[in-house]
């Protein structure tokens, strides 16, 4: 990564976390579906980029989430697994083309990409609502989380995705 | 030792993982038990500041219903004080009994959940203006929950709608009492449990605070019933309309018992004797 590359970063990160917890963390559609748009920081971190690094900046990403949310550290933990399964996701997703460092995660192929992205939230969004509900007789409740929350999610990261992608 | 050291480095992504996974969980653990100082608290310097500034941005929208709730509850004040004033003329009280058992200060919420299953509140107050842990938050409606982590300027409180959260009502027109807890499906619904079958439980009878904790006075108002069911163990669960909007909370009440410490610590000797 180039300075311009880090620079991005840290913006974009900045930029998530107070997206999310002034403003996403509170739509409460329906009473409870809220979209987590931070973790497009980590569905688009560079693919070259060193997969230590962003395993330690998901963790900060979902502690700051956290550290807001009053949520214990549910946010860090969900994030700091879809960090360390980003790159079997990305395989999964896009075959070949990912190990020959061949893809653009805006230019890829429309399936291929919602595969990617819906596989990253959907992880996500489960693990966060286990460890959130943290209990057996609210399993309806975690599914309808998982499952609204994430429908969500995947709408807005899209959108946002198609909004900020460069035009060839 | 060279190949641990291989070991370490071929893994390390994997072993970088392992360790903030189990921190991160273990940070999950300890936020879901009450009463130990949790690590991530939005009653910290960074997240006060932002969402006071988020508060101050929002303050005039809802300004309006703010003041109608504030002047109705002027007027509720208004008329209590003149019952008092036309009895005091009768009973003339010793002025060293005038100790006031309970104090209220007033503060600010900046930040509310409530479609989480363990919600919170951010109040901007906190232990400089005396602020302490186990304190009950209220609103002129009725009660909201209790504090439960306190920074220098600000503290969290564990709302009602919290699965964690346990707190003692009663019934109004009758002495039975059960312990109100949240099953997370309404924001504005609340459980009472474990009621004597003895009670005589109507819908819309009214649900007020029991007093027996040294947390919330008697008698602050919680919600009226509206439905109920004989449960297991021969007891009512009622399901309780709270009088509350948790989902809109802005002006709250914190209570201080100024008894408190007596009370615990005469309670704490009675079980230290037994």
């Amino acid at each position: 990564m180039n300075n311009s590359a880090i620079l991005i970063n840290i913006l974009r990160f900045i930029t998530l976390v107070l997206l999310q917890v002034l403003l996403l963390d509170h739509i409460n559609f329906l009473g409870y579906v809220n979209p987590y748009l931070y973790i497009l920081f980590i569905i688009i971190f560079p693919l070259d980029g060193n997969r230590s690094l962003l395993i330690f900046l998901s963790f900060l990403l979902g502690l700051s989430i956290d550290l807001f949310g009053d949520s214990g550290g549910v946010h860090a933990a969900a994030s700091v697994l879809i960090a360390y399964l980003r790159s079997p996701i990305l395989k999964f997703s896009f075959g070949v083309s990912y190990e020959y460092n061949m893809i653009k995660i805006d230019k890829a192929p429309l399936i291929e990409r919602l595969t990617y992205i819906s596989l990253m939230v959907l992880v996500h969004h489960l693990v966060l609502f286990i460890l959130e509900i943290f209990s057996l007789s609210h399993i309806l409740l975690l599914l309808k989380s998982t499952l609204f929350s994430g429908i969500f999610s995947i709408i807005l990261i899209f959108c946002t995705l198609l909004l900020f992608s460069r035009k060839s | 030792m060279q190949q641990i050291l291989f070991f370490f480095i071929r893994n390390k992504n994997f072993l970088l993982f392992s360790v903030l996974f189990l921190f991160a969980f273990a940070l999950t653990i300890q936020s879901n038990s009450y009463h130990t100082a949790r690590f991530t608290s939005s009653a910290n310097f960074l997240s006060g500041t932002i969402f006071t500034m988020k508060s101050n941005a929002l303050n005039y929208i809802g300004l309006q219903e703010e003041n109608t709730k504030l002047l109705n509850e002027n007027v509720f004040l208004r008329k209590q004080l003149e019952v008092f004033k036309s009895n005091i003329g009768i009973i003339k009280k010793d002025s060293s009994d005038l100790s006031v058992k309970y104090d209220f200060i007033p503060a600010i919420v900046i930040n509310n959940s409530y479609s989480k299953t363990k919600n919170l509140l951010t109040i901007k107050i906190g232990s400089n203006d005396g602020i302490k842990i186990d304190m009950g938050v209220i609103t002129s409606d009725g009660i909201v929950g209790i504090v439960n982590n306190v920074s220098e300027n600000y503290a969290t409180v564990q709302s009602l709608l919290n699965t964690n959260s346990q707190i003692n009502a009663r019934l109004k027109n009758s002495n039975h009492f059960g312990s109100i807890k949240w099953n997370t499906e309404a924001t504005n619904i609340v459980q009472l449990t474990d009621v004597n079958r003895l009670a005589p439980v109507k819908v819309g009878d009214t649900i007020i605070t029991d007093g027996k904790s040294t947390i919330f006075p008697e008698g602050l108002p919680i919600g009226t019933i509206k439905k109920y069911e004989l449960g297991e163990n021969d007891s009512y669960n009622l399901d309780i309309q709270l009088f509350n909007d948790m989902t809109n909370l802005k002006h709250v009440y914190l209570i201080t018992n100024n008894d408190a410490l007596e009370i615990k610590e005469l309670e704490k000797e009675g079980e230290d004797e037994q």
